[in-house]
């Protein structure tokens, strides 16, 4: 099986997976939940019918301005409005309690622009702040990796990776948002850290192949060790994505409604993790070789 | 050489047995002289329901270097009066949100946000004003007496005898009778006001001189009133003020259904695993899914022990820590597999199958960790939960995965069970 030779239709297919991402990304944002943006989230009840715009009129009435009310099963709904006041709040809660009947209110979350902006700029440190620990941890865990491959390519390639796993889930999740309602909260976040883990634990399987072989026989050139190292974990990478995507569903299929968007984006990530860590990390190390490879010719030519 | 596999064996099964009686539901606790621990599962506000807070705190009025000792006496007032209400469990912690000092306040089983917010959120600042006898205007009526909340013994609730309202009534402390009755003796046929967050609530005429340290605050009070205003009297006034920016409550019934389906898909997903390892694997697999028993033991009785609180993203993390430590078992097979293409004897491609998939395993585990630590410091809430559960995990996932798996695929070698250990 040749895969590194294929290698520019393997980064084809990655450019086809990625591109919607990118254009829902620019045209309809990320679509962000209250975590990211502020505002009040509420999840209610009741026990006879309830009509939605009476729902509204009244919370309108009570000055709340413009909430979202969107109907559920069984007579519930989730509402959702800007940033409020504690007053405002209490007002809201109120007034929804003497709608209908049997008012229950199963989830409230009511979160401030300050601790909105705040996991904003925390979650993008920490995504940055990974991806450096886990360049330098890999420069470091290749270093006696042999010439002429450079361990920070190594780390350079499984961030490249690493990236375009990323930008396929939150390019789904734009699409997703703007299609079906889907958003975004802190959880989203640990997902993606996570995909990030999982992208790198895969790569890194591979990469310690490459670096077993480049030693064991440094005779054979660097596109046959590649090519050689990703068809012997194949078994192994498949296998176990498989493994992990089996609990994955059953959490996505069983594991009630709050965690679903959570494992939804961890099912696509390490779906694409499986796939980027096979057919890009280390093609990308060969083109990368071959590329200075060229360079070197020219120059000595010249 | 025989012998240490079955001391190492002996010692699996030990650990196994212990961590299968704390995983108990009705478990031992530790008691060791006089120290006693209660190994209990924490469950999170996402999973039995609760009340989450977050407020900030208004440190303007405040020199900087003050700041965090304010924060730790904001924590100590609404400890104290969270405490007052009877809530198990809560936690009261300061925090920095958006570089500003705030304090997170978590009630489990608390579904009246609304009492909780009012008893937390007053500031309690309790005065005593005396007329001013240069006073131009409505505005400066009144003077500051110079007696406050912080000269209190304690408060209580009390009724009136002849109109059966409720009242509080006040102890002041020493230094807060000698005070008041300087006050009282200076004000005689005068009114004096007691002011609670700068708001005027009573303001009776002075009788007699009162030396016994004994005053009386009526102000049309409900008995809900009266009552949280004297536990927040007693909790103490807050040093600054504060306010509430965020509040999330969820309701019991949400996150029961959540634990009990997320259990049901865990079972499912570990179900499936071990099936596919025995078919895919067979013996050898059989023994992975052994491993990975003991495995969920362990770790579940390190979340008793340690105690973690488990949340809706720690159940993830820790489901997700299950593919990892599968992966090295299928990482060590697939290579013995290779080994034993080599020719080379079951023993020995076992041994070396383990020898050379380590520092995939060690690398590969080790930069998931690393992005652990970095959830753990850079984050808070449900992205932290997730993060101890996957590295508590990983790390006891190289432990079963490697010694636990080894050793018993080791004790198998030369017996007639052997030829059962290849992998195809």
């Amino acid at each position: 099986m040749n895969i590194i030779g294929r290698r520019k239709i393997w980064y084809l297919i990655s450019l086809i997976l990625i591109v919607p991402g990118i254009v829902g990304l620019i045209l309809w944002g990320l679509p962000l939940g209250i975590d990211f943006k502020g505002g009040t989230l509420i999840d209610i009840s009741y026990q006879n019918s309830v009509n939605k715009e009476e729902i509204v009129n009244k919370l309108e009435e009570a000055g709340i301005n413009n909430p979202n009310v969107q109907p559920g099963a069984d007579n519930s709904f989730l509402i959702r409005t800007e940033p409020l006041d504690n007053e405002t709040v209490q007002k809201m809660t109120t007034t929804l309690s003497k709608v209908g009947e049997g008012y229950k209110q199963n989830q409230f979350d009511s979160v401030g622009p300050t601790v909105s902006n705040d996991l904003k700029k925390k979650a993008i440190i920490a995504v940055i702040i990974a991806s450096l620990a886990i360049i330098i941890y890999i420069a470091i865990a290749f270093r006696k990796v042999p010439r002429p491959a450079s361990s920070w390519r190594f780390g350079v390639c499984a961030i490249i990776a690493l990236t375009h796993d990323i930008l396929f889930v939150v390019g789904s999740f734009a699409i997703l948002g703007h299609f079906f309602d889907y958003e975004i909260n802190s959880l989203f976040i640990t997902a993606l850290l996570t995909i990030m883990g999982f992208s790198v634990h895969d790569t890194i399987v591979v990469f310690d192949r490459i670096r077993e072989n480049l030693r064991k026989s440094p005779s054979l050139d660097f596109e046959t060790n590649v090519n050689n190292s990703i068809i012997q974990t194949l078994n192994r990478s498949l296998n176990t994505s498989f493994t992990v995507l089996m609990v994955l569903l059953s959490l996505f299929l069983l594991g009630g409604q709050t965690m679903q968007e959570f494992m939804l984006a961890l099912l696509l990530g390490v779906a694409i993790g499986t796939y980027s860590s096979i057919f890009n990390a280390s093609p990308l190390l060969v083109s990368w070789q071959s590329w200075t490879m060229n360079r070197l010719k020219r120059k000595n030519a010249s | 050489m025989r012998r240490n596999l079955w001391i190492v064996f002996g010692i699996i099964i030990i650990i196994t047995v212990l961590a299968g009686l704390v995983d108990w539901p009705t478990g031992p606790n530790l008691s060791v002289g006089k120290y006693f621990k209660e190994f209990k599962v924490h469950e999170g506000l996402d999973l039995q329901g609760g009340v989450h807070l977050v407020y900030e705190l208004d440190t303007s009025k405040i020199d900087e270097k003050d700041q965090s000792k304010a924060t730790e006496s904001v924590v100590n007032v609404i400890d104290r009066r969270i405490n007052a209400l009877g809530v198990s469990e809560p936690v009261i912690q300061s925090a920095k949100v958006g570089g500003k000092e705030s304090v997170v306040v978590e009630l489990p089983g608390v579904t009246d946000v609304n009492e909780a917010i009012n008893l937390i959120g007053k500031t309690a600042q309790l005065k005593f004003l005396e007329s001013n006898e240069k006073a131009t205007s409505q505005n400066d009526a009144w003077v500051d007496a110079g007696l406050d909340g912080s000269h209190l013994r304690r408060a209580d609730v009390q009724f009136d005898q002849s109109t059966g309202e409720p009242q509080v009534s006040i102890q002041f402390d020493t230094e807060g009778t000698k005070l008041f009755s300087q006050i009282t003796q200076k004000n005689l046929q005068k009114p004096v006001a007691i002011e609670l967050d700068n708001e005027i609530i009573s303001a009776p005429t002075v009788q007699s001189a009162i030396d016994n340290g004994q005053a009386i605050i009526s102000g049309e009070f409900s008995i809900e009133d009266a009552k949280k205003l004297t536990i927040q009297l007693n909790a103490g006034a807050l040093p600054v003020p504060i306010k509430l920016v965020e509040q999330r409550i969820i309701g019991p019934t949400l996150g029961l259904e959540s634990v009990q389906k997320s259990l049901v898909a865990g079972l499912v997903g570990i179900l499936l695993i071990a099936c596919f390892m025995i078919i895919y694997y067979k013996v050898p697999g059989l023994i992975a899914t052994l491993a990975l028993i003991i495995y969920t033991l362990i770790v579940l009785a390190l979340f008793k022990i340690i105690p973690i609180t488990l949340t809706l993203a720690g159940i993830a993390g820790f489901i997700l820590s299950i593919g990892m430590a599968v992966d090295a078992n299928i990482l060590i097979f697939e290579r013995t597999k290779e080994e034993l293409l080599a020719k080379k004897t079951i023993g020995a491609s076992l041994d070396d199958g383990f020898r050379r998939a380590w520092p995939s395993i060690r690398d590969s585990n080790f930069s998931s960790l690393i992005t652990c630590l970095i959830l753990y410091y850079g984050t808070a809430g449900v992205v932290r939960g997730f993060a101890v559960t996957l590295a508590i995990g990983i790390l006891i996932s190289m432990f079963t995965a490697i010694t636990v798996s080894r050793t018993f695929l080791r004790l198998l070698v030369g017996t007639r069970l052997e030829k059962k250990l290849i992998i195809k």
